[in-house]
């Protein structure tokens, strides 16, 4: 695996990740929006992924389907549950405004598991990702000199396996994906905590598999973690 | 909104509604509650209110959705405007579309899906009323509107959440412990195979502690997939008898 930070100068953060002939790019906007009522001291954080036509010939352009939606999705909900941004720290106006963070995910080759690569180029992207100094004055908001990185706390990271012939394959490569039954994703955090699951597929998996993939997903991330440095 | 201080279990160990932590929040399953489905089934789970009709086999439209060798599956999971405190889009919104496709996969495993090559079998489901954990029980409804409707399957799909309510794992978390709570592991099982057919997970477990989740969300499982065939039990016994 690559990755490549800071490789569109337009976008607040960039990243590029290369899984094999996988290749996933992300890049974060920042701009200013409302908070959720019932969070008004809180950012705001938005997943979106493109599946773009030209990453293969089975996406369509249009509108996000059910499998791009649930991509993004998963990136969002390692990020979200395992609690990466410091959200508080992008309020501006408590109940007012704060930093809406845009993650988009653009898949632009595709050789299999978009999962793990797409989570790793949204992390790359959000470590990449500087927002301006905004404040409050008389009301409005104003942008003051420089920038400051964006606040992240912890680094989840995902690993995925594919069910093939009663196996469980670690990081499957698209022809793998193909003829496997079923797929699972597990989200691990700086402590070795699971912060998210999504099964996929229209197969199953047997409990003690379940477990057997929660310590294989462990060990595996902390590969990742030595590899990348995060 | 309650303020994070607040308790979810007392110190006798029940929760708010007055639940252990192993327990189920009463579970009320009716078969064949809609007339024009070829299946249905209405389940109350506490204050969940749910229906799940099944149409079909039926003919593919449009037709190059059809599969030579097997029949497809469609699901859609769909929230009323009026189940949620705050006035729900009636538009589909991206959690539906997610929750329609791991409905969907972990109901398919289920089915002889090759008995009936190029035709189609719909499943709907509406969620009348929403109090959390609903994915679970649409899931548990839908298997029994198949099941209604005929459809050959290999097992009933049963679905319950198990979560970190607290500082310990509880069992078909509610609404409030879902928001307020550590993390919530929902679970769809198909018990005569020991089959995980649906899992996901948000929030943060050690993995001693998603071990248990998993544990208790399938013995949850076990007790409703009684409730289920007794549920079928009820319908057709009944049919069998007013035909005597």
């Amino acid at each position: 695996m690559k990755v490549e930070q800071g490789i569109i100068e337009r976008a607040e953060g960039s990243a590029r990740m290369l899984l094999g002939k996988t290749e996933v790019m992300v890049g974060t906007k920042i701009e200013i929006g409302e908070p959720f009522p019932d969070t008004p001291n809180e950012g705001v954080l938005t997943v979106n992924a493109e599946l773009v036509p030209l990453a293969s010939p089975i996406f369509e352009p249009g509108p996000p389907d059910e499998n791009a939606i649930e991509l993004a999705r998963i990136v969002d909900r390692g990020i979200r549950e395992s609690k990466a941004i410091d959200v508080e720290k992008l309020c501006i106006d408590p109940g007012k405004k704060v930093c809406v963070v845009f993650v988009d995910v653009y898949v632009l080759n595709h050789d299999g598991n978009l999962i793990d690569a797409s989570a790793l180029a949204a992390l790359a992207a959000l470590l990449n990702t500087k927002m301006s100094n905004y404040e409050i004055e008389e009301g409005k908001v104003t942008i003051k000199q420089g920038y400051t990185p964006l606040p992240i706390k912890r680094h989840p990271i995902t690993v995925t396996f594919a069910k093939i012939n009663g196996k469980l394959v670690v990081d499957p490569w698209l022809e793998e994906e193909q003829v496997m039954d079923a797929r699972l994703t597990m989200a691990i955090d700086d402590d070795d905590n699971i912060c998210a699951i999504q099964k996929g597929g229209s197969g199953y998996f047997a409990p003690e598999q379940v477990l057997e993939a929660a310590k294989i997903a462990k060990e595996k991330t902390e590969e990742i973690r030595k590899k990348l440095d995060w | 909104m309650s303020q994070k201080t607040e308790k979810l279990i007392d110190k006798k160990g029940l929760r708010l509604d007055g639940r252990k932590l192993n327990e189920l929040r009463p579970i009320k399953i009716e078969v064949g509650a809609l007339s024009n489905a070829d299946g249905s089934a209405y389940i109350e789970q506490g204050k969940n209110k749910i229906l799940a009709a099944v149409y079909g086999p039926k003919e593919v439209h449009p037709k190059h959705l059809a599969l030579q060798d097997r029949m497809v599956l469609r699901c859609r999971y769909h929230m009323a405007p009026f189940s949620v405190q705050e006035r729900k889009s009636p538009a589909p919104s991206r959690r539906e579309v997610e929750l329609s496709k791991v409905i969907r996969e972990s109901l398919e495993p289920s089915i002889f899906l090759e008995y009936y090559p190029r035709t189609v079998v719909d499943i709907f489901v509406e969620v009348l009323q929403a109090d959390g954990g609903t994915r679970c029980a649409s899931i548990t409804a839908a298997s029994v509107a198949l099941a209604d409707a005929g459809i050959p399957m290999r097992d009933l799909v049963v679905a319950c959440a198990a979560g970190k309510v607290d500082e310990t794992i509880a069992l078909d978390l509610m609404d409030t412990e879902d928001k307020i709570g550590k993390a919530d592991v929902p679970v769809a099982f198909m018990p005569n195979l020991n089959a995980i057919t649906l899992l996901q997970m948000d929030g943060i477990l050690t993995t001693e502690e998603f071990e248990n989740a998993v544990n208790l969300a399938l013995e949850g499982c076990k007790k409703i997939y009684l409730m289920q065939k007794e549920a079928l039990k009820t319908k057709y016994v009944n049919v069998k008898e007013a035909e005597e």
